[in-house]
């Protein structure tokens, strides 16, 4: 029997097989959404509980497992974000990225930061998907069970209220 | 929106925000995996528990309810 029938069919040994294949997988992409490396281990985790305890729902004959892992791991980032309140942490090495003095590139991270940290939670992870990580439009409506035309405009609210943030605070990026 | 209205933005975040396209997981979670298993298969849930003592206060104050308990199993 193959691997993904044998999850389906409840099999712990299947299951640690596509845990060890996808872990990393799902550990980076919850990365990208939460930017903490601790709760995306935990996260990881519940990510791979999620599927477990759902293993009877699962069709190993249309089953694209990985896809299946993101959307779940993007609900967890995402409930994570609402319930911590969670702030993109700043990172602790600022190498100089412009001829600005550091004084005002760190007062300028800060203020995107926060702009970010604003942004609800839906909005800010696919902010976070697209523009910093580059992921293209259909992964991410993939990921979240939207359409692509829907990250778009999740996208385009995401910009509309960074540059509002940030002009209200002086910062023209 | 057209792409190069949002590369100056795209740019800041970037710079702004930790990079975690190189971030790999630096331990196995397995081991993590199958304690959040053993403690799931040994947990109740908490309003199983609520059911059960709701349960037991009714039959402790109204004894008469077994019978119909009874007649009902």
């Amino acid at each position: 029997m193959e691997l993904l029938e044998r999850f389906a069919a409840g099999d712990v040994d299947a299951f640690e097989s596509l845990f060890r294949q996808h872990q990393g997988e799902v550990y980076r992409w919850i990365m990208r959404i939460v930017r903490n490396t601790a709760a995306a281990e935990d996260l990881t985790v519940e990510t791979f509980w999620r599927m477990y305890r759902a293993h009877a729902r699962f069709d190993p004959a249309k089953g694209n497992c990985g896809a299946w892992l993101r959307r779940i791991a993007s609900n967890v980032a995402i409930d994570h974000l609402r319930r911590a309140r969670h702030e993109v942490p700043l990172p602790d090495d600022l190498p100089a990225t412009s001829r600005q003095p550091l004084g005002e590139q760190l007062a300028m991270r800060h203020e995107i930061l926060r702009a970010v940290n604003k942004l609800s939670p839906r909005i800010r992870a696919v902010v976070l998907l697209a523009l910093v990580d580059g992921e293209p439009y259909e992964r991410i409506a993939d990921a979240l069970g939207i359409s692509e035309s829907a990250v778009k405009v999740r996208v385009f609210r995401g910009v509309r209220l960074l540059r509002k943030t940030l002009s209200q605070a002086g910062v023209h990026p | 929106m057209r792409e190069p209205e949002i590369d100056d933005l795209k740019k800041a975040l970037k710079d702004a925000l930790p990079a975690v396209n190189e971030s790999e997981l630096q331990r196995d979670l397995w081991p993590a995996m199958l304690q959040r298993l053993d403690q799931s298969a040994i947990r109740v849930p908490w309003w199983d528990w609520a059911l059960l003592a709701a349960l037991a206060g009714a039959l402790c104050f109204l004894p008469g309810i077994i019978p119909a308990l009874l007649y009902q199993l």
